[in-house]
């Protein structure tokens, strides 16, 4: 774990004072503080409608917040916004490249705006297409592209020229395990160059495999921040998931594991299968014997790590809003 | 990808280079334009409108009406051509409005405007490419004119004066398009709404009939329409005829609309959303 004391030496990248954007009387974002040091990685995770491509986008100069400050870089955002823009650079949630052109042509566009003389640009976009994997397509139309190709390419024209710091948003959301490996791999050659990065998630997972620091946010508000293993903690150190043979045990199955083992029960959407926090994993043992007394057969079980509900179950006392996998849990 | 190999390729190029001098608001501008040209490349259906409709008027009008209208279709041409050129460069504004609005609903923008550039390039790099837009629409009808018999007196440089103006006015006309791409919803909506208010703009004018026989109230409101002006000065240039009256009330037309639609877009354009 990194030093608290430390941190606070280090320059800052983001510095943001109680940052408010309001949609009508519907505060997006609510009181965000946030002080990210150069040269991380630093995660948002929440669920949908928490505010995190709000704060995201006020951070890159695209909207204006209704209260609050900020700076990138020791830049104010709203007094020397060029500056700002000089460092930041944006990879939106949903591709920001323009699918009707190819490859080649948006990384053209993108260095020609940046300066670059045509015959530069083009160069740039030939090394860039090839560093990221995808000189074979570089003259296809993005439109032709799978939804890993179009990332990369929309991180490559974020890296046109190396932005002091990346804003990537839900960079993997509907990407296969494949895809966003690679993705994973680009984020870390990014930030071993030096670049500062925010990215936003609402996968536990990959808060964990790439960011130093994690904000939880929802409602507009920061419930949680810490590392990863800082939020794992609290959440308690492990999940026993469980699917029963039948669903019609269900019932009396939560009521034994909550008596057990002492910690909520969450019913899953599945309606055979529920989970449960573990105080500690000797108890998983414990708890599928007493399962097995009462004669309730169990078709599956797995130790897990918490997942995004199971850590806003813990943080908040209730699921996530809007996530998809609540109805089970509302029941 | 094979892992090691491809992670040292990426970080030498994100290690290796150094930043280009600041561009000028120009060159981003041309930068766009390209931009925008090059979709013509890849989805050339975009150009039907400027074809296909300029055709089909022509055709229609000259012969289903031309021969009531003007004693026969031949001296209908030498009328109709100027005014089917100004309703097709009109109409193909509205086009600025809904791609404008397509590249703000799918983030394309969102990129641009966190970028160190001149805030409205995106925009007039767009018009910009519109105007070869335009001009090719231009062609298309002086051509389909020349074939069917319609015969300027001003000469090339009646027709050429003629197209100038027309490109003029529709760069100006262009703003109100992209404010309201900026405005509604849905690229649908601006098309819809764009749609409503040039159909009586375009037709209550003096484009395909004389109005001497509309009744007066309609008749004042023809010849007040910045259309009809524009369409007179028109036939009077290719005419070989120049009123300079007509052609800086038209020139007062398109500077009114560029100082009141192009401010309200760019601040609409800064604070979107
Ligand atoms: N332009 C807008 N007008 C009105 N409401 C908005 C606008 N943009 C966002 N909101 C609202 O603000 C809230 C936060 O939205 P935001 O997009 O920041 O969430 P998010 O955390 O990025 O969610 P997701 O995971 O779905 O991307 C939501 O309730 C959303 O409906
Ligand atoms: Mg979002």
């Amino acid at each position: 774990m990194e030093n608290v004391m430390n941190q606070k030496d280090q320059p800052l990248a983001i510095e943001a004072v109680d940052l408010v954007k309001r949609f009508g009387k519907h505060r997006a974002v609510d009181g965000i503080n946030l002080a990210i040091p150069q040269g991380t990685v630093y995660g948002f995770l929440g669920p949908n409608g928490a505010g995190k491509t709000t704060t995201m986008k006020m951070l890159a100069t695209l909207l204006k917040p209704d209260g609050g400050t900020a700076k990138i870089f020791g830049h104010d955002l709203f007094k020397e916004q060029d500056a700002v823009r000089a460092c930041v650079s944006l990879t939106g949630q949903f591709a920001s490249v323009d699918e009707d052109l190819s490859g080649t042509e948006n990384l053209m566009l993108i260095a020609r705006l940046m300066g670059y003389t045509r015959s530069d640009s083009k160069d740039r976009a030939a090394e860039l297409l090839d560093a990221f994997d995808l000189q074979d397509a570089a003259k296809r139309q993005v439109k032709k592209y799978s939804g890993g190709m179009r990332r990369r390419l929309d991180i490559a024209a974020s890296m046109v020229v190396r932005p002091k710091l990346l804003f990537l948003d839900e960079p993997t959301t509907g990407l296969d395990p494949r895809s966003r490996n690679q993705i994973w791999d680009i984020v870390r050659a990014l930030v071993s160059t030096g670049t500062t990065v925010l990215l936003t998630t609402q996968y536990l997972d990959e808060a964990d495999q790439l960011a130093d620091r994690i904000a939880v946010i929802d409602h507009g508000k920061i419930i949680a921040k810490g590392t990863s293993s800082e939020l794992k903690a609290s959440v308690g150190t492990g999940i026993l998931h469980v699917r029963l043979i039948d669903a019609a045990a269900r019932a009396e199955a939560q009521q034994l594991l909550s008596t057990t083992l002492g910690t909520p029960v969450h019913l899953s959407s599945d309606p055979s299968a529920l989970s449960a926090q573990l105080s500690d994993t000797d108890h998983a043992a414990k708890a599928l014997t007493m399962l097995s007394d009462h004669q309730i057969r169990v078709s599956e079980f797995s130790l897990g790590q918490p997942s995004l509900d199971e850590v806003f179950l813990t943080l908040t006392g209730k699921p996530a809003e809007d996530s998809p996998q609540k109805e089970g849990a509302l029941e | 990808m094979n892992s090691e190999q491809q992670l040292n390729k990426m970080r030498a190029a994100l290690v290796d280079h150094k930043r280009p001098p600041h561009p000028s608001g120009f060159t981003t501008s041309l930068a766009f334009a390209w931009r925008a040209l090059l979709k013509i490349k890849y989805v050339p259906e975009q150009l039907l409108d400027v074809t296909f409709f300029p055709v089909m008027f022509t055709l229609m009008f000259t012969y289903l009406f031309g021969g009531a209208l003007a004693g026969s279709t031949a001296d209908y041409l030498q009328f109709l051509i100027p005014g089917i050129l100004v309703q097709t460069v009109v109409f193909t504004t509205v086009y600025t409005g809904v791609s404008l609005n397509e590249d703000i609903s799918k983030g394309t923008f969102d990129r641009f405007r966190s970028m160190p550039i001149w805030g409205p390039s995106p925009l007039v790099g767009a018009l910009l490419a519109d105007t070869v837009r335009y001009t090719l629409a231009s062609i298309i009808v002086i051509i389909l004119g020349l074939i069917l018999g319609f015969r300027p007196a001003g000469g090339v440089l009646g027709v050429v004066a003629g197209i100038m103006l027309v490109l003029i006015f529709s760069f100006s006309l262009s703003w109100v398009f992209t404010m309201l791409g900026l405005i509604l919803q849905t690229a649908k909506a601006v098309m819809g709404i764009s749609m409503t208010l040039l159909f009586p703009v375009t037709f209550a004018s003096n484009i395909f009939v004389d109005p001497a026989t509309m009744p007066g109230w309609l008749r004042a409101f023809v010849n007040i329409n910045p259309v009809s002006i524009l369409t007179t000065s028109l036939r009077q240039l290719m005419g070989g005829q120049v009123n300079w009256m007509q052609i800086i009330w038209v020139l007062i037309v398109s500077a009114v609309l560029i100082l009141i639609f192009a401010p309200v877009t760019m601040y609409l354009y800064r604070n979107k959303r």
